[in-house]
C-alpha cells in the first residue's frame, strides 16, 4: 500500500490540564511525561514531507544538470584518477533502510564512471577522526553491488587520518588555519562527494575539509574557542565552525583539488507507518491500537535486559525517503540543500523559555551499533540538542536544561577505549573545556596505542570525547543549570550535573536557579526539528 | 468527597485533541460520518421503543424534571428547530422526554462532530441511541450545515445547542450562529428552551450523577423576519432565551418588562477569572422533593450557601 504523507508543519502545543502525557525517550526506554499546566508548551517536529517518487531519476538529472558545473559525464574521462568520499556511518541516525541513499548516488556516478571508462577509482568512507566502518557497515551505505566491486581490490576503504603517508598538508588559510586532506583526494583529479544531509550542520565544504582530514587541521575549528562563537552550529551563517571549514575549502579549491559535491536531504520519517508508527505521532492521535503498540513496546523494553533493549533498538532501519539531491560546486550545492533540510525541520517559535526540555534516545551519531556513554549523552543534549535553534536559543541565557537519559558509565571498550580514560581521568580533574584543551588534548590526541586502536580496530581518536564535550562548550557557557532525569547519580555528578529520580524532582531543582514559575518548553524529538526562535 | 468510577487514563484511554489544534478526520468519521440509516424504520422504532422506556426511567430517577409553559408550542405543527442552554449530556435526553411527541419521533439532534462522532464505536451509538447528527463546532462545514437542513426540509425537527458544547462552570456561553443560519435559509421557527438544574446533576467533567429535581421552559417560537438576517436572528434567540432564565427566577411579568427595556440578566455571568465565575454562580437549594431511586438516596449539599 502507498504510504500517505500528512506532511503538516511542526507544531508548538500550549499544555493545559486536559493535555494527556507526553511521550519522551529515555535511552532505549521511552516515558510518558505530564508536564505542568498553563506554563508549558511542547514543540512538535514537523511531519515527513513527501519524498521524491522516482529517487534515481532524481539523482541522474541532478548529475546531469550539476548547479554552477559541467555535467558530471563531461568532467569524467578513462584514464582521470578519481575518488568517490561518502559520509560514513554516523549518517543518517538511525541507519536507513536499504537501499542507503549514498549507495543509489553512487551506483549513479559509477555508471556514468563505467561508461566514460573510468579504471582508477577509489571508494573512501570519510570519517575524519571517527571510527573505522565494518566491512557489514560498509556494505549498508554503498551496497553489496559497489562493495564487492571495489572492496577486494583494496579500492573502497575507510579515510586514515593518522597514517603518515596517507595525508598532504596543502597550505594554510588566511587565519593560520593548516589545511590537511587525504593524499589519494589530493593527487586525485576530481573528488565526488557523496553527502547525506540530516541536519543543517552536514555538508558544504564540512565534508571534504573535516571528513577527509586530520587532527593537525581538525584542531582548528574543533576546539573550544569555535564551539563558543558558534551559536549555532547548526546555523552556518552564525557558526564559527562553518566558518573555518570554508576558508579551509578555499585553500583547497585554490590548490587545484577539484571537488564534485553531491548533496541528498531525507525526510524525517523515522518510524514508517508500520507497528513503531506510534512513536512519531501526536499523542492526541494515538488509535485503540498505537496505544496498546506503546504500551506492549514500553513494558518489553523496561524488561530487556540492556543489552538485549540496544540491539533491538539499534536494529531499526528507518525508512527515510529522499527529498532533494543536487550537484555541483559545493557552496552553491550547499545553499540549497540547507533550504531543503529548514523544509523539513523548521519549527517557528515564540519566545525563549526558561527551562528546556529533551528526551535523549538511543543514538547519537557516535553510538552506532555501540553504547551511549555518559560523555556522549553530554554531546547529545548539550551540543546536538540544544544547539538545534535558529536565530537565539530556545532557552533564556541562565535558564536550565532538562535532559532524560539514564546516562550509564557503561562504555564500549572497542569503539570508545580513550572515552574511559577520559571519563576517570579528565572528568575527575575538571569539567571545564578550557582546562581540558589546555592540559589533556595533545597527550590525548597523540597517544600511542588510541591511535594503534584508532587504525586498526574500530575505535574512535584519542582526541574525539575531548571534541564531544567541546560540542558542549556553548550550552555550557549559556545556561544555568543541567539536570539530567532518571540519570545514574554518579555518572550524572561527574559531567559535572545534577541528577533527579523524576520530571517533578528535576523541576524542583530547577526552581533553585529560574524561580518557583518558570516557563517550560519540551522540544519533542525525534525525529529531529529546528527551532526558529523569534 | 463523592465516589467516582475509576477513569482509565492515557494511554489505556485516548488522549484529548487540544483545542487549539485541528483533529486528523477519519475516512468517514466526523462531519463526514453518514447517519441516515439510524433515521430508517429499524433504528428509528427500537430507537423510539428504548427512550420511551428506559430513557424515562434514567431521566425521572436522576433529575424527575419539572416542564414548563409546554402550551407555547402546542398549537404548533411541522418541523422546529430546538435550542437551549447547555450544562450536562442529560439536556438531550430530557429536551426528548419533554417536547410533544409528535416532534419527538420525528426528531434528530446536533452533536459535536469532534466529540460524538470522533471514532466509529461512538459516532453508531450516538447517532443510535439519540438520533444525532454530526455538526462541526470549531469551523465552518458546509457539509453539517446541508446536512441538517436537508432533514428540516424533509420534516424533522432539529435539537441544538447554540453555545456549541457544555458549559465547563454552569454560565451561559456566546451563542454560535448555527441555528439561527439553519432556521433562516430553511424559514423554520425556533423554540427557545432554558434548563435550569442539570449542571447540579451531571456537569462537565462528573462521571458521577448527583440527582436532583431539575425544570425546563418553553419559550415562545421565534420564526426570523423577512429582512432579518440570521446574526440578528441569533441576538433575538439569545435574548429570548435570557428572557426565559429571567422568568424562571422571578415571573413572567417582571421577566417581560425587564426583556422590554433590555434588562435581562445576561446568562454568561460575570466577566471575571474562570474560578471568579464559578464561585459567583448561585448555589442551588437541595430539592428535597426529588423523586426517584437515586434521588432519595441523595443526603446532602456539599456546597455552601455564599452571601454577596
Amino acid at each position: 500500500m502507498t504510504r500517505q504523507y500528512r506532511s503538516r508543519p511542526g507544531l508548538v502545543l500550549e499544555v493545559d490540564r486536559s493535555t494527556a502525557p507526553v511521550l519522551m525517550h529515555h535511552g532505549e526506554q521511552l516515558r510518558l511525561e505530564k508536564l505542568p499546566a498553563g506554563r508549558s508548551r511542547v514543540i512538535y517536529p514537523p511531519e515527513p514531507l513527501k519524498p521524491i517518487d522516482d529517487p534515481d531519476a532524481a539523482i541522474r538529472d541532478a548529475l546531469e544538470n550539476p548547479i554552477d558545473s559541467e555535467p558530471l559525464r563531461e568532467l569524467l574521462h578513462a584514464d582521470m584518477v578519481l575518488t568517490i568520499a561518502f559520509d560514513d556511518i554516523s549518517l543518517p541516525l538511525p541507519q536507513m533502510k536499504r537501499p542507503d541513499v549514498r549507495q543509489r548516488v553512487m551506483e549513479a556516478v559509477l555508471d556514468i564512471a563505467a561508461e566514460v571508462g573510468v579504471d582508477d577509482i577509489h571508494l573512501i568512507a570519510a570519517l575524519a577522526l571517527h571510527r573505522r566502518m565494518t566491512e557489514e557497515e560498509l556494505r549498508h551505505a554503498v551496497g553489496d553491488r559497489v562493495y564487492d566491486a571495489f572492496a577486494p581490490r583494496g579500492q573502497l576503504y575507510n579515510h586514515d587520518a593518522e597514517d603518515p603517508d596517507g595525508l598532504v598538508l596543502i597550505g594554510e588559510t588566511d587565519h593560520g588555519e593548516e589545511v590537511q586532506i587525504s593524499r589519494r583526494a589530493a593527487e586525485s583529479d576530481l573528488v565526488i562527494y557523496v553527502n547525506l544531509n540530516l541536519v543543517s550542520m552536514d555538508g558544504g565544504w564540512k565534508s571534504t575539509a573535516t571528513g577527509l582530514s586530520g587532527y593537525q587541521a581538525l584542531r582548528h575549528h574543533h576546539n573550544v574557542h569555535t564551539m563558543l562563537h558558534s551559536k549555532s552550529f547548526m546555523d552556518r551563517e552564525n557558526s564559527e565552525l562553518h566558518t573555518r571549514n570554508w576558508r579551509q575549502g578555499e585553500v583547497l579549491r585554490e590548490a587545484g583539488v577539484k571537488v564534485f559535491q553531491i548533496e541528498t536531504t531525507v525526510n524525517n520519517d523515522l518510524y514508517g507507518d508500520g507497528a513503531l508508527e506510534v512513536l512519531g505521532k501526536r499523542e492526541w492521535e494515538w488509535s485503540a491500537r498505537d496505544r496498546a503498540t506503546f504500551i506492549g513496546l514500553r513494558a518489553s523494553l523496561d524488561r530487556m535486559s540492556p543489552s538485549l533493549r540496544r540491539r533491538s533498538m539499534q536494529g531499526w532501519r528507518a525508512p527515510y525517503g529522499l527529498t532533494s539531491v543536487q550537484a555541483g560546486e559545493v557552496t552553491a550545492v550547499h545553499e540549497i540543500t540547507t533550504s531543503n533540510v529548514f523544509d523539513q525541520q523548521i519549527v517557528p517559535v515564540e519566545g525563549q523559555t526558561d527551562i528546556l526540555m529533551f528526551g535523549l534516545p538511543y543514538i547519537c551519531p557516535y553510538n552506532v551499533n555501540s553504547i551511549m556513554n555518559p560523555i556522549l549523552v553530554h554531546c547529545l543534549g548539550l551540543g546536538y540538542m540544544f544547539n538545534m535553534y535558529r536565530g537565539r536559543p530556545l532557552v533564556r541565557e541562565g535558564g536550565v536544561l532538562i535532559l532524560s537519559h539514564p546516562t550509564e558509565p557503561e562504555f564500549s571498550p572497542v569503539n570508545h577505549p580513550s572515552y574511559i580514560d577520559f571519563y576517570e581521568e579528565v572528568l575527575t580533574t575538571t569539567t571545564d573545556p578550557e582546562v581540558m584543551e589546555r592540559d589533556f588534548e595533545k597527550r590525548y590526541a597523540e597517544d600511542e596505542w588510541y591511535r594503534h586502536l584508532y587504525r586498526t580496530g574500530y575505535a574512535y581518536h584519542g582526541v574525539h570525547p575531548f571534541y564531544m564535550w567541546y560540542w558542549g562548550a556553548h550550552a555550557r557557557s549559556h545556561l544555568g543549570d543541567v539536570v539530567i532525569v532518571g540519570g545514574n547519580p554518579e555518572a550524572v555528578r561527574r559531567l559535572g550535573y545534577r541528577p533527579a529520580s523524576t520530571l517533578a524532582d528535576a523541576l524542583e531543582i530547577a526552581s533553585d536557579t529560574v524561580g518557583h514559575q518558570p516557563s517550560i518548553t519540551y522540544f519533542k524529538n525525534p525525529p529531529l526539528a529546528m527551532a526558529d526562535v523569534s | 468527597m463523592r465516589p467516582t468510577l475509576p477513569r482509565p487514563r492515557f494511554p489505556l484511554s485516548s488522549a484529548p485533541t487540544p483545542t487549539e489544534v485541528e483533529s486528523l478526520p477519519g475516512p468517514d468519521l466526523q462531519d463526514r460520518y453518514d447517519t441516515a440509516w439510524a433515521r430508517k424504520p429499524v433504528a428509528r422504532w427500537t430507537r423510539i421503543a428504548a427512550t420511551e422506556t428506559l430513557g424515562r426511567a434514567v431521566v425521572s430517577s436522576l433529575c424527575a424534571p419539572v416542564i414548563h409553559n409546554r402550551d407555547r408550542i402546542a398549537e404548533m405543527d411541522g418541523p422546529l428547530i430546538f435550542v437551549a442552554n447547555h450544562h450536562s449530556h442529560l439536556d438531550t435526553s430530557l429536551i426528548q422526554m419533554a417536547i410533544p411527541r409528535r416532534f419527538r419521533h420525528r426528531l434528530v439532534v446536533a452533536g459535536a462532530a469532534d466529540y460524538f462522532f470522533d471514532t466509529r464505536p461512538k459516532a453508531v451509538i450516538n447517532a443510535w441511541v439519540w438520533g444525532a447528527i454530526p455538526m462541526e463546532r470549531h469551523r465552518v462545514s458546509r457539509r453539517s450545515a446541508i446536512g441538517a437542513a436537508d432533514l428540516l426540509d424533509d420534516g424533522w425537527s432539529l435539537v441544538i445547542f447554540p453555545e456549541g458544547g457544555r458549559s465547563p462552570d454552569g454560565w451561559g456561553q456566546a451563542h454560535k450562529g448555527g441555528a439561527a443560519y439553519l432556521a433562516c435559509r430553511c424559514d423554520v421557527p425556533v423554540v427557545p428552551i432554558f434548563i435550569d438544574g442539570t449542571d447540579r446533576v451531571l456537569p462537565k467533567g462528573s462521571r458521577r450523577p448527583d440527582p436532583r429535581r431539575v425544570h425546563l421552559s418553553f419559550g415562545e417560537p421565534l420564526a426570523a423576519g423577512e429582512s432579518e438576517d440570521s446574526r440578528k436572528f441569533a441576538e433575538r434567540i439569545e435574548a429570548a432565551m435570557e428572557m426565559i432564565a429571567d422568568e424562571r427566577q422571578t415571573d413572567w411579568y417582571t421577566a417581560r418588562l425587564r426583556a422590554h427595556a433590555g434588562d435581562s440578566p445576561s446568562m454568561r455571568g460575570p466577566d471575571l477569572d474562570s474560578w471568579r465565575r464559578s464561585w459567583a454562580k448561585p448555589a442551588t437549594e437541595i430539592d428535597e422533593s426529588a423523586k426517584g431511586l437515586l434521588g432519595r438516596l441523595h443526603r446532602t449539599s456539599k456546597r455552601q450557601k455564599r452571601q454577596w
